[in-house]
């Protein structure tokens, strides 16, 4: 059994997977080692499929239209399998002038990032979308966002990242990386196996940091319960992803035909479960707010419900890079609900640093100590 | 651990292949030995790949034959293998009536 590698990949995500995948195809030996049984069981099929630039920090900007531009227009031939990317535009929609002045201001700092957003009143929405109520009275839309299926990008990286070569152990749960010489060098799993690499990605989302704590170090970050409703399947009605200035919902439909739907039931902060399960109120809720916004869904149905974690830093920004003090790992963790729509770019430039090269796009932004004691 | 490396045999067609097996997304029986030969190893991922048991059944008729299929594949006893979590709710349910829960 394969104990040693070039890199070590701890977390078989869809950060993980899209850095094997990258490396593999650059003929780097990677083992890729996953804590659970069953890969991408994480926030990495646990999310609503945004494919977004509007809305994020701007240190995150640069990823996701380099994502959008360079890797998810290709990424089903590169992968083979249809990875279900539609760049149809994002609408994000308002009904009262308080939701016009959060709009606004969305918008504003988006356009000052160079991103390509505009306000639009609620005729124009409803011509965008025409299923929209007509009690959207404006929206925000940036037409080259999209969405994509979360579920079959993270297997998809998975598979082949496998057929270039990639190994891999699931229900290898990493707690202790081990330094030799001042550098990086062992990972240890809870079985008591011990693996060795010359670098080890760290890429385990919110485990990230009870492992990165073992070489000292700490991420301000902590988990946060999401929930998603998902409806039968219906013949395709539009494919831009949707989202609220309020964000009490936001979704797509799937190129299955059914509405994929991201929920809040309000009390996301003070989940107490070991394991994400979904609330008791949240769907009912959200099936108010959607109704209030899609009426003509109203008999649609539920089939299904499911939770997930977002493992969120202080700043709501990952950490991203090498860590100076550890020579040989590199930490990624803390997407904070962002991560599936630049996974592929994230991928890429996790690979690139693991070879030691110039990342393709600076990550200095994502460093794991810019979380300072306040002056 | 699951070493996913480990030699399962090469995919022989077979000829009850073309099978359905998931009635509600139309799976074959085909498709999910394919899958676990693409390194589908868990029930979990056989579904989140091809939908089988993702309709308006959840699973409720085809989840025991997917899992027999997929340790037959794997060449272990189908009560190794983790069935696929069971979601809320249990039936469908239409919006506006799910909606009126306070």
């Amino acid at each position: 059994m394969k104990k040693t590698a070039d890199v070590i990949v701890v977390g078989g995500g869809a950060i993980g997977n899209a850095t094997a995948y990258n490396l593999a195809k650059n003929g780097v030996d990677v083992l890729v080692l996953e804590a659970d049984e069953v890969v991408g069981n994480g926030g990495s099929s646990r999310n609503g499929g945004g494919v977004r630039q509007s809305g994020r920090d701007p240190r995150e900007l640069p990823l996701a239209i380099y994502g959008i531009q360079h890797i998810w227009p290709n990424l089903k031939d590169e992968l083979g399998m249809d990875v279900e990317y539609h760049r149809e535009g994002n609408l994000r929609l308002g009904r009262t002038e308080a939701h016009r002045a959060i709009l606004n201001g969305l918008t504003d700092r988006a356009v000052e990032c160079g991103l390509d957003v505009r306000m639009v009143e609620g005729d124009e929405a409803r011509e965008i979308c025409p299923y929209l109520s007509d009690a959207v009275l404006c929206a925000s839309w940036c037409a080259t966002d999209g969405h994509a299926n979360p579920m079959l990008t993270t297997l998809a990286f998975y598979r082949a990242a496998r057929r270039l070569g990639a190994v891999y152990h699931s229900g290898a749960k990493v707690t202790e990386i081990k330094k030799q010489k001042g550098r990086a060098r062992q990972v240890v799993t809870e079985d008591g196996d011990v693996y060795e690499a010359d670098v080890i990605v760290l890429a385990a989302g919110y485990g990230s940091r009870a492992i990165a704590n073992t070489v000292g170090l700490e991420v301000p970050m902590h988990t946060q319960l999401m929930e998603v409703i998902v409806t039968e399947g219906v013949a395709p009605m539009f494919w831009q992803m949707l989202g609220t200035a309020d964000a009490d919902f936001y979704g797509h439909q799937s190129d299955h035909g059914s509405f994929v739907f991201g929920i809040t039931g309000g009390y996301e902060d003070f989940s107490t479960a070991v394991r994400p399960v979904s609330s008791s109120i949240a769907a009912s809720s959200a099936c108010r707010v959607i109704l209030g916004y899609f009426p003509i869904l109203e008999n649609l149905k539920i089939v299904r419900s499911w939770a997930g974690w977002i493992d969120v830093t202080a700043d709501h920004v990952p950490v991203f890079g090498p860590v100076e003090e550890v020579p040989g790992l590199i930490l990624v963790c803390g997407f904070s609900g962002h991560g599936f729509g630049i996974c592929p770019t994230a991928g890429l430039l996790l690979s690139e640093l693991a070879q030691g090269q110039t990342p393709t796009l600076p990550v200095d932004a994502f460093r794991y100590d810019r979380f300072k004691a306040p002056a | 651990m699951n070493d996913r490396s480990r030699d399962i045999g090469t995919f022989i067609p077979g000829a009850d292949d073309d099978m359905i097996i998931c009635r509600c997304e139309e799976i074959t029986k085909g498709e999910i030995r394919r899958a676990v030969h693409d390194g589908m190893f868990t029930i979990a991922e056989v579904r989140r790949m091809l939908r089988c048991g993702m309709g308006l059944c959840q699973g409720q008729t085809c989840a025991r034959l997917v899992k027999g299929i997929v340790a037959a594949e794997l060449g272990v006893r189908g009560t190794e293998l983790e069935s696929a979590s069971a979601r809320s709710p249990m039936r469908p349910i239409e919006m506006r009536v799910l909606g009126r829960d306070q």
